[in-house]
């Protein structure tokens, strides 16, 4: 077998033993909080023979691990349950809403990875000097702003002093493509301006890290222009560390996003889960917590598995 | 007449910034106004210590400063134009061109992500020199010239699959590519081991030949130089030496300095007499965890107290691992380890405190070996405190002792290490390691970091403190010539295995096996025309057999 394809094999392995534990933690951390579903439904006045009599509909009355594997009997058949404050289906309810953060996230993700790395390498070409400090000065600004202050500016300045969008991002079908990204393109800006500076700072800091080698010296020596040299010496052997960062960014924008969704009124994950939490419809949290889970951890082992294969040493051992 | 003069550099002033430690940044002067004047198609050789400038010179026939370096004054006329003032296009365009180079460590020069022929030909490219299909073409004749194997399949592999010595010939490749005017060689075998160097410098001496480039070929290796050069600068804190053709600086040397380098290898031993040992290694076999080869096999050898033990052979022989299973950092998975009557445990928790101290060790590396924090004076006195209780006044008493054996006067026991100079933190090591009171010393290639000069005085020093204090050396060394200056008794090591043991004198007299046949005429002699001599002995050989 080749020595990649196991090392794949074993991420993958482990992402999947990762996932299972994460959802024992999120099934005990929602069995840890007082009261229960039942409560929850019925309220503070319940009786308790209502409460008993709900338990036992609901099967609250059964073990905690049985209920577990029962959860997660569903899980892996596709059934996430049903919410309890109006009884739909919540495997359903997800798939639509995280299709449109998805949408959302990577709209802001093509924009912005290869925007965040061109800048890094500029910056890196340019270490030190104005370029390098205005690139940094203004995306450390950006990052600096709380989202909704960077939203609300984004939204005065384009749809206000220039009135080129609209100020609310709301998706629904039948709309065409086109239409859709009119419509996120307010929450997109601002996503971009949130998660620019981590990205380019990384990418910034491993070129730099990579022009120590001495192979870049006989790169320099050959006459190739410093443009050149980064592009084609240091960046193929900064892959790994730009990487690593670029999936916590893209996790971030998948599952950290509900301040600007609220903003721009976008219905996706996180208003859902933050809708549920505040009603406390336990099922839901403990699903869409799930989904978040396997996105951050399917993101980490993209970013073990792309780093694995940019090493020429384990892509071509000896 | 035709103007053959291809490089000629007039009053070259090289400076830099310094920062030395606890003291502000102050500029020192590398270079005072060295000339130097290279016809096409010559060699000329610059030798001298680190810290001759040497390097810097090289790399300014290319009006590169290697790390904040400045060339602040006199003229690089290379080719006709003074490329002191070029600006950075015209730079660009002599870099990889013009003049192109060698350094010494290809491992580290070339970029581990591409493959070897993209970056042979990438300067022919980049400056438009030829096609891909010419440019690749060129290289494959190339490593065929240079003796690679599989000329035609060498470049599509990438640098970790390729041993030292082929990355090196790969990079002399790459240099001659672009087919420049001017090669400068940066200690392009200095790296290697010895058996290695000879096949690499033969190479590289037939590639000039055969291609009429000019060269600068830079070592502190006298022996190596005179094999390729047509003249020799000897360089000395950034001042010429001396100049001359080969024959006259290596016969008849008009400098006390070069007389100095000329004869450094010239230490001669007297061997003491075979007598009872204060060590016995007996069937040691060894591996590494998780590994499953045998990186020592049944390794036997001996020494007799105050007396020095060589053991010598190239990287992987297991020289070093031998120091370590002695030591008790790798348990043996076979044999024994007796010293002073007393069989020791083979692994380090098992040993007493005065098994520990009877055994030190100083290692090849003296920087990394010492806490940069600690003064000469804590590091000297700790073992005093640990294996001796020593404090106070009485501890520093015996500090200043010990600073006098390694003749380092006063005042050094309040310096950093980062004050010292190489040879002076290597005398540090030894100090550390004597204040133990050990009966046996093992010596990591404690010269093979240091210029000829300084390690002959580590030599020295090392054969005055065994006369004074008899402690016996395991000396574990690849460079002939030191086992010649201090060894009473040699092992030759070849993959993990002892091929050649005994008294000096009947381990260096013939008749030799074949691997220390092949290491003993590998060394380099400083004799003009010696390559030629062993290349053919060893093309007639081989046509014999």
């Amino acid at each position: 077998m080749h020595p990649i394809l196991k090392l794949v094999v074993q991420r993958i392995a482990l992402g999947l033993l990762l996932l299972l534990a994460v959802s024992a933690v999120i099934f005990l951390g929602v069995e840890a909080l007082p009261g229960d579903t039942a409560q929850a439904i019925l309220g503070q006045q319940a009786t308790p023979e209502a409460l008993a009599n709900l338990r036992e509909k609901l099967g609250l009355d059964r073990p905690p691990l049985e209920r577990y594997f029962a959860w997660l009997g569903g899980v892996l058949t596709g059934d996430l349950g049903t919410a309890l404050t109006n009884g739909a289906d919540i495997a359903q309810s997800i798939g639509q809403r995280l299709g449109n953060t998805l949408f959302l996230a990577s709209c802001a993700a093509v924009i912005s990875v290869p925007l965040a790395i061109i800048l890094g390498l500029i910056a890196a070409r340019h270490a030190g000097k104005w370029q390098d400090k205005l690139i940094s000065g203004l995306t450390l600004t950006t990052i600096s702003l709380p989202e909704f202050v960077a939203a609300y500016f984004v939204i005065y300045l384009l749809t206000q002093v220039f009135p080129v969008f609209l100020p609310v991002a709301s998706i629904y079908g039948g709309m065409t493509f086109w239409q859709k990204l009119n419509a996120v393109a307010l929450p997109v800006i601002v996503l971009v301006l949130v998660v620019l500076a981590h990205m380019m700072r990384m990418t910034r800091a491993a070129i730099l890290n990579v022009m120590q080698s001495a192979y870049i010296e006989t790169a320099e020596l050959k006459g190739l222009t410093p443009m050149q040299v980064i592009w084609r010496h240091a960046f193929p052997n900064a892959i790994a560390p730009v990487v690593s960062v670029v999936m916590l960014n893209m996790a971030y924008l998948v599952v950290g996003v509900v301040v600007v969704e609220v903003v721009f009124g976008y219905n996706a994950l996180g208003q859902y889960l933050v809708d549920h939490v505040s009603k406390r419809d336990l099922p839901v949290v403990q699903a869409v917590g799930l989904v978040f889970a396997a996105v951050y951890i399917f993101l980490n082992i993209l970013a073990d598995v792309i780093s694995i294969i940019a090493n020429p040493r384990l892509r071509h051992p000896k | 007449m035709v103007d053959d003069t291809l490089l000629s550099i007039r009053g070259l002033k090289i400076e830099a910034t310094s920062y030395p430690p606890g003291e502000p940044a102050r500029e020192v002067t590398l270079v005072h106004g060295v000339d130097l004047t290279l016809k096409r198609g010559r060699v000329l050789g610059l030798i001298g210590e680190s810290g001759a400038g040497k390097s810097t010179i090289g790399l300014s026939a290319m009006a590169y400063g290697r790390g904040g370096v400045r060339l602040t004054g006199g003229t690089i006329r290379l080719n006709g134009r003074d490329i002191r003032q070029a600006g950075p296009q015209d730079l660009r365009s002599l870099r990889g061109r013009e003049v192109t180079y060698v350094a010494q460590s290809a491992a580290a020069a070339f970029n581990p992500a591409k493959r070897l022929m993209e970056q042979v030909i990438e300067a022919s490219l980049a400056h438009g020199l030829m096609s891909r299909p010419e440019a690749e073409a060129r290289a494959i004749s190339l490593f065929r010239k240079l003796g690679l194997p599989n000329p035609d399949g060498f470049g599509n592999r990438y640098p970790h699959q390729v041993s030292g010595g082929q990355l090196q010939r790969a990079m002399t490749a790459m240099a001659l590519c672009p087919r420049p005017d001017l090669v400068i060689f940066d200690e392009p075998t200095t790296a290697l081991d010895v058996t290695t160097q000879i096949d690499v410098l033969a190479a590289i001496k037939e590639a000039i030949r055969d291609t009429h480039v000019a060269a600068l070929y830079i070592t502190h290796d006298l022996a190596v130089v005179a094999q390729v050069s047509d003249e020799i600068m000897v360089l000395r804190h950034g001042r010429m030496v001396e100049i001359g053709p080969t024959a006259q600086i290596i016969h008849d040397p008009q400098q006390d300095y070069t007389r100095a380098l000329v004869s450094v290898r010239s230490l001669e031993h007297v061997e003491k007499p075979p007598a009872p040992p204060v060590l016995q290694v007996e069937g040691i076999t060894a591996r590494y965890r998780g590994t499953h080869f045998d990186v020592l096999k049944r390794v036997t050898v001996d020494l007799p107290p105050g007396q020095t033990l060589a053991v010598v052979g190239e990287s992987g022989s297991g020289k070093s691992t031998l120091a370590r299973v002695i030591t008790g950092l790798l348990p043996p998975s076979a044999g024994r380890i007796t010293f002073a009557g007393r069989v020791l445990s083979p692994d380090l928790k098992g040993r007493s405190r005065d098994d520990l101290r009877e055994i030190q060790m100083i290692y090849q590396m003296a920087d990394t070996a010492m806490n940069p924090r600690q003064t000469v004076g804590t590091l000297i006195g700790r073992p005093l405190e640990f294996y001796f209780g020593l404090r106070g006044a009485e501890r520093d008493r015996r500090v200043q002792e010990l600073l006098d054996e390694i003749e380092m006067g006063k005042g050094y026991a309040q310096r950093y290490p980062a004050e010292l100079s190489g040879g002076q933190k290597q005398r540090v090591c030894i100090a550390r390691a004597l204040a133990a009171k050990p009966r046996l010393i093992i010596c990591d290639e404690v010269t093979s970091a240091l210029d000829p000069l300084v390690a002959d005085g580590i030599l020295k020093l090392l054969l005055n403190l065994q006369a004074l204090e008899k402690v016996a050396y395991l000396f574990i060394t690849h460079d002939l010539a030191t086992v010649k200056a201090i060894a009473d008794k040699i092992a030759v090591m070849y993959k993990g295995e002892v091929v050649r043991y005994g008294q000096k004198s009947d381990v260096l007299a013939p008749p030799f096996d074949n691997y220390t046949d092949l290491l003993l005429s590998s060394v380099p002699e400083m004799e003009i025309g010696w390559l030629e001599q062993v290349i053919a002995h060893r093309k007639m050989e081989s046509a014999g057999n």
